[in-house]
């Protein structure tokens, strides 16, 4: 038994005030999530250390400090102010090479996802809005490439392009395209049949304009979370072609690619495997979170 | 229910071919010349080149080679490792049940902890075991496993000694592979002390393997549950005075698995995905470890062999969990 | 005096905590059903009549509080009992009919497990006698070729099958009150007078008392003994069926009246009520139904009027209706 409030409003009731301004009620509802606030805020700062990176970072990423070699966190025996997390094994900051990781890790999500995206838009749109043979063929590619597990996929295509930061990116975001594109697809064919687009059809748009001022604006908001989500998947999956060794190589200081390098002092110094994985879980968990928390707010069926 | 399963079948075939092909570029696409990547060696003279040329089919049109790739790999001929000059269908099938012996305990991990914690989240929603899953799922679901993996070995086996660090069986054991699953094969010979230190090396690949599907399962279950549980039916088996356990455990368990179930079957490619990880962190003699040693080793028919053999599995798995669905779900089954 | 009443429910509301405060759907309402009793519940949606009847069968969901000074069914206090006992009444003693028949019905399960599970819980039945029962049952509810109907999936039969399919589960046990929530408004108009004798029949050939709630007047005036005219959760007229239908006495019951198409013949328009019932945030101040009442003095819109007595029941009205029909030949 629900009670249905909207049709308990007085008919004789002047009109209601006017509806706030989408993002206005989006904002509202996003706010309440403190998971999705948390989150966001965490990537703001990874964001803020990353774009000034230079500036905030105590040492430079790679030099070398002779004296300093697997120097442990501050707070333990032996550490040093000047290494607030310790250095590796060849007396390099941790903490500024996780600074300049950060920017790293930023910049794939933000390729990864743009380049995805991109392509993956333009499949789906061609394939929704065009159906028939073109959807089936474009479709049938992309079930291909789902059927084949992500990270293997990412691997294999890392092996054809060789080891590498930009050979890496792009593995990873051939990877993702086909998500891209089911989604656009599946909003392009909800939209394409409603009058409003059938309207703009009958006054003479053509299918470029209407693909992109007409049916695009209103397939933003998935698409907007799963661009959220996508950029966990390209940290973790590029970092993860890091620590295989065929994603960025040293001295590059990608997290993946620190792990790496470092997993023969696990024992002797913990923190030099530590960092980079809390770097990797924090952004990608605050991802998540905003991801999740951007979908409640956007998705109107679970709106209260 | 039979023409069910034979229009689901039929739909993979395209998606088979695709991939076969594919796999078919693979080796084309690789950087050097195709002869040299095949053959594994480098500076062959012009005559021995023409003649490998023409020794592998080289020399016919694109089409032509690709169906008889296609026909080989009907036949079960997947190419020769450059490396160990094995038949790759051989190696496969030598290391892929300990892949799979480890895929489907971590699976069975997942399950077994995320399938109750979802349902009890649901549940009790708003509660702070509610929370406490659901913040630990995300968490789980953004863990870098390789990462996730290291810190375990840490604490548990270098920690603690209470595992082994890498491995299936102990140096003191030799169990006849049989079956090809530890497990199983020790209990069959009935060396209980190497089943003991199986289950010991097993234990950590499983958790680290299993903690995304855990993830994911839990997540699926409970918003599957919040679902079903508002629906009109949990309310009629409530007006027929069955107890709580029933109409969770059978009313609203049994329409809430339909959508889980999928989750799990779709969870399957990303296991053997992890497994890559899983098995180079933990030394684990499976599939995955062996693809990343033929990547760099430059053995391309490894490589192009296993990915279509991963591939493939992926594809049966997914078949079985498209009939599981429509096994579970009464309305699938009778409307086609 | 005759006997106790089977059902007696004083001073009953229900409130439900949302994220916007507590709404109080329900407000003091008695209800009292004797054996074998049909009893209408008459109200626009809104008025609290369903969530009155999940009340009673205790369904409502954690964040539905039910507050009553009695609550008693044969004699028991199902206030007092623990939600075990209770569940041995519920769906033995007590079973609901519910509005939605293609979605009350579990789409995972056969028809005959459905409705053999109730017997199997309440009366230990099993095997051939279960099986047996459940073809008896669905016999009498006027199912076709019943023993091949036992293995049907919910999606596979219609509406109005799903329907008699509910009715055959609510009275597996022999319930000694039925509650039927509006069980014909989801079906083909065709479909729905149908059941509709159907569950008077049963009703008739078991002695069972029924309580049966609807928006529609019509209904009630063919199947019940005694009616309960609800609004924005508080009863506005409770009197036997012939007295009400002869001369309402609550302005909202004549209102109700008034847009019976059959009563409406001669007349160029259809009756209706303007306004919608009041709900959470717009409760008015005095009578509930002052906004939309023709009749409404300045009283009415200041004071609350309590629940008076008036010939053969009750009307919560400082004016009454008088003997002489209402609203002849005016449109509202």
């Amino acid at each position: 038994m629900t009670i249905d409030v909207q049709d308990t409003l007085p008919a004789a009731s002047p009109p209601v005030s006017q509806p706030p301004h989408p993002l206005v009620e989006f904002w509202y509802h996003f706010r309440q999530n403190k998971g999705a606030m948390a989150g966001l805020a965490v990537i703001l700062l990874i964001a803020v250390v990353a774009l000034f990176a230079d500036v905030v970072a105590p040492h430079d990423p790679n030099i070398q400090y002779r004296d300093a070699i697997l120097v442990p966190p501050v707070w333990q025996e032996g550490g040093r102010w000047a290494f607030l997390l310790g250095t590796d094994d060849i007396g390099r900051d941790m903490l500024s090479r996780l600074i300049f990781g950060a920017r790293l890790s930023m910049m794939i999500g933000l390729i990864v996802v743009t380049l995805s995206l991109a392509v993956g838009l333009a499949l789906g749109m061609i394939a929704g809005f065009f159906g028939g043979v073109t959807d089936a063929l474009v479709m049938r590619f992309m079930d291909i490439l789902l059927s084949l597990p992500s990270l293997l996929l990412a691997v294999v295509v890392a092996a054809i392009l060789g080891p590498g930061l930009v050979n890496a990116m792009l593995a990873v975001s051939i990877v993702v395209i086909p998500h891209y594109a089911r989604l656009t697809r599946a909003a392009v064919m909800a939209e394409a049949n409603k009058d409003y687009v059938v309207a703009s059809r009958v006054a003479g748009a053509g299918p470029l304009r209407l693909m992109l001022v007409v049916i695009l604006p209103n397939c933003v908001a998935p698409l907007i979370v799963q661009a959220t989500l996508g950029f966990s998947t390209a940290i973790l999956d590029a970092a993860a072609l890091g620590f295989l060794g065929l994603g960025a190589q040293p001295p590059t200081p990608e997290w993946g690619t620190m792990l790496a390098s470092s997993l023969q002092f696990l024992q002797r110094a913990p923190w030099v495997v530590t960092w980079p994985g809390v770097a990797i879980l924090v952004t990608v968990l605050a991802f998540n979170l905003l991801g999740d928390g951007l979908r409640d707010a956007l998705d109107p069926k679970l709106k209260r | 229910m039979l023409r069910f399963i034979l229009t689901r079948v039929s739909l993979v075939i395209p998606t088979f071919l695709g991939v076969t092909f594919l796999t078919f570029l693979l080796i084309r696409l690789v950087p050097g010349d195709p002869i040299e990547v095949r053959v594994g060696e480098r500076g062959i003279p012009p005559e021995r080149l023409l003649e490998l040329r023409h020794e592998l089919g080289l020399d016919r049109p694109l089409w032509q080679q690709f169906l008889d790739y296609i026909a080989g790999v009907l036949q079960g001929d997947l190419g020769v490792s450059l490396v160990t000059r094995n038949s790759v269908l051989s190696e496969f099938l030598t290391l892929f049940p300990a892949t799979l012996e480890l895929a489907a305990l971590a699976m069975l991990f997942a399950t077994v902890v995320g399938l109750p914690a979802g349902i009890v989240a649901a549940v009790r929603r708003g509660s702070v075991f509610d929370h406490g899953v659901m913040g630990v799922s995300l968490t789980g679901y953004s863990m870098p496993i390789f990462w996730w993996g290291l810190l375990l070995i840490l604490f548990f086996s270098v920690g603690l000694g209470w595992t082994p660090v890498s491995g299936r069986l102990d140096l003191l054991y030799y169990v006849e592979p049989v079956t090809g699953f530890m497990l199983v094969d020790t209990l069959m010979a009935g060396e209980y002390g190497a089943f003991w230190s199986a289950l010991h090396h097993l234990v950590l690949p499983m958790i680290v393997l299993g903690t995304v599907p855990l993830a994911v399962v839990a997540r699926m279950t409970r918003s599957a549950m919040l679902e079903v549980l508002g629906e009109d039916y949990i309310r009629t088996a409530k007006a027929k005075g069955l107890a709580g356990k029933r109409v969770i455990g059978l009313h609203a368990l049994r329409n809430a698995l339909i959508p889980v179930v999928t989750v799990i079957g779709l969870q399957v490619g990303t296991l053997l995905g992890g497994a890559i990880l899983t098995e180079t962190i933990f030394s684990w003699p499976g599939v995955g470890k062996w693809l990343i040693e033929s990547i760099n080793r430059r053995d391309y028919p490894a490589l192009q062999g296993g990915v279509l053999l991963i591939a493939t599995t992926v594809m049966a798995v997914n078949l079985l969990v498209d009939v599981l669905y429509g096994v579970l779900n009464p309305r699938i089954r009778h409307s086609r | 005096m005759p006997a106790m009443p089977l059902l007696d429910i004083k001073n009953l509301s229900v409130e439900f905590t949302t994220r916007a405060g507590t709404f109080r759907a329900v407000d003091g309402i008695d209800l009292t059903v004797d054996e074998g009793e049909v009893v209408g519940i008459v109200g626009e949606s809104g008025s609290g009549k369903s969530v009155t009847s999940l009340a009673v069968m205790g369904l409502l969901g954690s964040n539905g509080t039910v507050l009553a000074d009695r609550m008693q069914f044969g004699g028991k206090d199902l206030l007092a009992m623990s939600p075990s006992q209770r569940r041995k009444i519920t769906g033995k003693d007590v079973a609901m009919v519910f509005q939605e028949p293609m979605t009350s019905l579990n789409p995972c399960f056969t028809v005959g497990f459905q409705i053999m599970e109730t017997l199997k819980v309440h009366e230990g039945l099993s095997g051939k006698a279960l099986r047996n029962r459940a073809i008896e049952l669905l016999e009498q509810v006027g199912i076709p070729a019943p023993e091949s109907r036992l293995s049907a999936f919910p999606h596979q039969l219609s509406g109005g099958m799903n329907q008699r399919v509910m009715i055959a589960i609510a009275i597996a046990c022999n319930p000694r009150l039925l509650v039927a929530d509006e069980p014909t408004t989801a079906l083909d108009v065709t479909i729905q007078k149908q059941i509709l004798d159907l569950l008077v029949r049963l009703q008739k050939e078991r002695g069972m008392a029924l309580i049966l709630i609807t928006h529609d007047m019509g209904v009630v005036a063919e199947t019940a003994q005694r009616v309960v005219v609800m609004y924005a959760g508080q009863v506005a007229e409770t009197r036997p069926v012939d007295a009400l239908f002869k001369a309402p006495r609550h302005p909202y019951t004549g209102a109700l009246l008034d847009a019976l198409p059959e009563r409406a013949l001669g007349k160029r328009r259809l009756p209706t009520i303007p306004g919608v019932v009041p709900g959470i945030g717009d409760r008015p101040q005095g009578c509930l139904f002052n906004p939309r009442c023709r009749f409404a003095t300045d009283r009415c819109r200041i004071e609350r009027p309590a629940l008076f007595d008036v010939d053969a029941g009750k009307a919560r009205c400082f004016y009454p209706l008088a003997d002489a029909p209402v609203g002849a030949g005016e449109v509202l």
